[in-house]
C-alpha cells in the first residue's frame, strides 16, 4: 500500500480521517446541547441562534474560512485568548483544520439531532417522570436512546462533510503539507502542477472508497438501532 | 379512617375551566364522566403532569400541592403509579427493562425480586419478559404497563381509561386482573372511565365528573342510584347497584341464585361459584311496582319494600322512585299516570318486580 502512495499522500489521508473523526467528535456535545435547545428551549432569541448556527451553510466557505481567520487567528481576539490562557495555536494548524470542518459540519449534525429529538414522544418521558426518573434521568435513558438514529445520521453528515471541506480549511490554516493539507488539499494540488493527474486520480479514488464506506456504516448502524427501537 | 386522597383544585385550560374538589377512602375511586369533562385532567394534576393554578392535592397523608403554601412535588418524586390509556411503553427497552424501569429509580429493598414474580404471576405476563413492546397485543400492553406501575412501588395507583382503546375481547380479559388488583393489592387506586360496566364492577368509590365539577362523590351504589345523578351522562340509563352473594345455580333452568340483604335473586347462569360475591346492576325502567304482592306473573323476582323518595317529573312523563328494600336501594322508573293511579306517596309499601332475563348478570 505505501507503494502505492506517496509519503505526502499517505499523510494527506491520514490527516484527513483524523480531522473529520476529531471535528465530528468534539462537536457532538456542542451539537447535542444546541439541538436540544431548539428542540425544546423557550428564550430570547432563540431564532437568532437557529440562523447563526446554519450561517456556515449558506456563506461561501471562503468567508467563513476568513471570519475563522479574523477571530481565531494569532492576532484575533480568541485566538490570541486560547494562546495567552492555554497556549492553543490554531492558525496554520492541524487543530485550525478540524476548527473549520467542525464549523462547516455544525448545521448539518444540529439540524439532523434537532429533528429527531422533536420527533420523541413527549408522552414517554411524562411515563417516565411518574416512574421515578428525575429530568437528566429521563434525557439519559428515554430522549438519548430515542434519538439515536438522528445522532449517527447528524454524525455522518458531519464527518462526511468535514472529509470534503476545502474552502473554508485553506483559508484558514492553509495548505501546509504533513500539518493541514487533507485530501481535497492535496487533490487541488496535485492539479495544480504538471504530471499530477495520477496522484490526483489516485486521491480521488480513496476519497470516493471513504465516502462509500461512510455511507454503508451509517446505513448498517440505522439499521441496527431501527431494529431495537421497533414501531410501537 | 384517614382519605386515602383529598383533591381540591382550580385550574383553567383554555377556554376550560376546572373547579373540582373530593376526597376518598376507597380501595378503588372511580372517576366517571363523559369525555372532556375533565377526569385525565385531574389525574394528570394529582400526577403532576400538571400544575394547577389554585388547590391543594393531598395523597396517602402527605401533601403534593399546596398552592397557598408553595409546595408542589415534582412528579418524578410522588411516588404514584400512572397507567395511561396508550400504555407509553418505552419502545427501545424490552419488557422486562420496562417492568424493572421504575425500580432504577426506587429505593432497593431485599423483597425485589420476589416481587416481580408476584407481579408477573398477578398479571400474567411472565411469558412476555423478553418480547419487546412493539411485538405485544393491545391487552399484553396495557397488562405490562400496570405491572411497570406497579413495581415502581407507588402510594396511589391512577388508571386513565386503561381498557378505552381495546376491544370487547381484551376489556373481558383485562378486568379480571383489575380486580384482583383491587382485592390482594395494598395500593389504592383511582379509576378514570365512562363506562358504566367497569365502574359498577370495579369501583367501591364513585366520584362523578361533569363540566370540570365534581357532581356527587360517594360509595358506588349509593351515588349510583341517586337521583340527580341520573340523568348526568346521555349513555348511562338510571339504574341501581346490588350487591350479593351466589346462593347456589339451578343448573336445569340455567338460573343462578344470589342472596341479597332485599331477598333472593334469580338471574342468568353464572360463572361465578357458589359462596363468590358479585355485584348486579337493574335498570330504573326493568323495574314494576305493584301494591300488593303480585299472583300470576311470569317474574322470578319479588321483593317488598318501602317507597323512600319520589322524584321529580322528568321530560318524558317519568318519575322516578328510590325504593329501600330490607336496606338496599332499588330504583325503579314509572310514569306518572302510574304513581298517581296507585297512590304512592313516600312511606308506601309496595312489591317491586324485577324480570330475572332483563338483570344485567354478574
Amino acid at each position: 500500500m505505501s507503494d502505492w502512495l506517496s509519503p505526502e499522500e499517505w499523510s494527506a489521508v491520514r490527516l484527513s480521517l483524523i480531522v473529520a473523526t476529531t471535528a465530528m467528535l468534539a462537536s457532538l456535545p456542542f451539537g447535542l446541547a444546541v439541538a436540544w435547545l431548539l428542540a425544546r428551549g423557550r428564550f430570547w432569541g432563540k431564532s437568532i441562534l437557529d440562523a447563526v448556527v446554519h450561517l456556515p451553510l449558506i456563506m461561501p466557505p471562503v468567508v467563513t474560512g476568513y471570519l475563522l481567520l479574523i477571530w481565531f487567528g494569532r492576532r484575533g481576539p480568541i485566538g490570541q485568548f486560547l494562546y495567552e490562557y492555554f497556549g492553543i495555536v490554531l492558525s496554520f494548524r492541524w487543530t485550525g483544520a478540524v476548527l473549520a470542518s467542525a464549523v462547516m459540519g455544525f448545521p448539518l449534525m444540529v439540524r439532523a439531532i434537532r429533528l429527531s429529538i422533536e420527533a420523541v414522544d413527549r408522552k414517554l418521558e411524562d411515563a417516565a417522570g411518574t416512574l421515578g426518573a428525575n429530568r437528566a434521568w429521563v434525557f439519559l435513558v428515554v430522549t438519548l436512546p430515542l434519538c439515536l438514529p438522528g445522532i449517527l445520521v447528524g454524525m455522518i453528515l458531519c464527518f462526511a462533510k468535514a472529509m470534503g471541506e476545502f474552502g473554508a480549511t485553506i483559508t484558514f490554516v492553509s495548505n501546509i503539507p504533513g500539518e493541514t493539507q487533507t485530501l481535497p488539499s492535496a487533490i487541488y494540488t496535485f492539479t495544480q502542477v504538471p504530471d499530477g493527474d495520477a496522484g490526483a486520480m489516485r486521491l480521488t479514488l480513496i476519497s470516493i472508497a471513504i465516502s462509500v464506506c461512510a455511507l454503508f456504516v451509517s446505513e448498517w448502524l440505522a439499521r441496527l438501532v431501527a431494529r431495537r427501537i421497533a414501531v410501537t | 379512617m384517614n382519605p386515602v386522597i383529598e383533591v381540591s383544585v382550580r385550574h383553567r385550560l383554555g377556554a376550560f375551566e376546572l373547579d373540582a374538589s373530593f376526597e376518598s377512602t376507597g380501595r378503588l375511586t372511580a372517576l366517571f364522566g363523559r369525555s372532556g369533562s375533565g377526569k385525565t385532567s385531574l389525574v394528570e394534576i394529582i400526577a403532576g403532569l400538571i400544575s394547577p393554578a389554585q388547590g391543594r392535592v393531598v395523597v396517602d397523608g402527605q401533601v403534593l400541592v399546596d398552592t397557598q403554601a408553595g409546595v408542589f412535588v415534582p412528579k418524578h418524586r410522588r411516588r404514584i403509579g400512572y397507567v395511561f390509556q396508550d400504555a407509553r411503553l418505552f419502545p427501545h427497552l424490552s419488557v422486562r427493562q420496562n417492568l424493572l424501569f421504575g425500580r432504577w429509580f426506587s429505593p432497593r429493598d431485599a423483597a425485589s425480586g420476589s416481587e416481580l414474580a408476584g407481579v408477573l404471576d398477578l398479571l400474567g405476563i411472565g411469558h412476555l419478559l423478553e418480547r419487546r413492546p412493539g411485538a405485544l397485543s393491545g391487552g399484553e400492553k396495557q397488562r405490562v404497563a400496570i405491572g411497570r406501575a406497579l413495581l415502581s412501588k407507588p402510594r396511589l395507583l391512577l388508571m386513565d381509561e386503561p381498557l378505552a382503546s381495546l376491544d370487547e375481547a381484551r376489556k373481558a380479559e383485562i378486568l379480571p386482573y383489575i380486580e384482583r388488583l383491587r382485592d390482594e393489592i395494598g395500593v389504592p387506586i383511582v379509576y378514570v372511565s365512562h363506562s358504566v360496566v367497569e365502574v359498577v364492577r370495579l369501583a367501591t368509590t364513585l366520584v362523578t365528573v361533569d363540566q370540570g365539577r365534581v357532581t356527587a362523590c360517594g360509595p358506588t351504589g349509593e351515588v349510583m342510584s341517586r337521583l340527580d345523578v341520573a340523568g348526568l351522562s346521555g349513555a348511562v340509563e338510571a339504574g341501581s347497584i346490588i350487591e350479593a352473594r351466589v346462593a347456589g345455580h339451578e343448573e336445569g333452568y340455567d338460573l343462578t341464585r344470589l342472596e341479597t340483604r332485599a331477598g333472593t335473586l334469580q338471574v342468568a347462569r353464572s360463572a361465578v361459584p357458589p359462596g363468590g360475591r358479585v355485584r348486579v346492576r337493574i335498570l330504573a325502567s326493568d323495574v314494576l311496582i305493584s301494591l300488593g304482592p303480585p299472583v300470576g306473573v311470569s317474574a322470578l323476582n319479588i321483593l317488598p319494600g318501602r317507597v323512600v323518595e319520589i322524584g321529580a317529573r322528568g321530560r318524558s312523563g317519568a318519575v322516578e322512585l328510590l325504593i329501600d328494600c330490607g336496606g338496599e336501594t332499588l330504583l325503579a322508573r314509572l310514569t306518572v299516570k302510574s304513581v298517581d293511579a296507585l297512590g304512592l306517596a313516600a312511606g308506601s309499601p309496595v312489591h317491586a318486580v324485577i324480570k330475572s332475563v332483563s338483570i344485567e348478570g354478574p
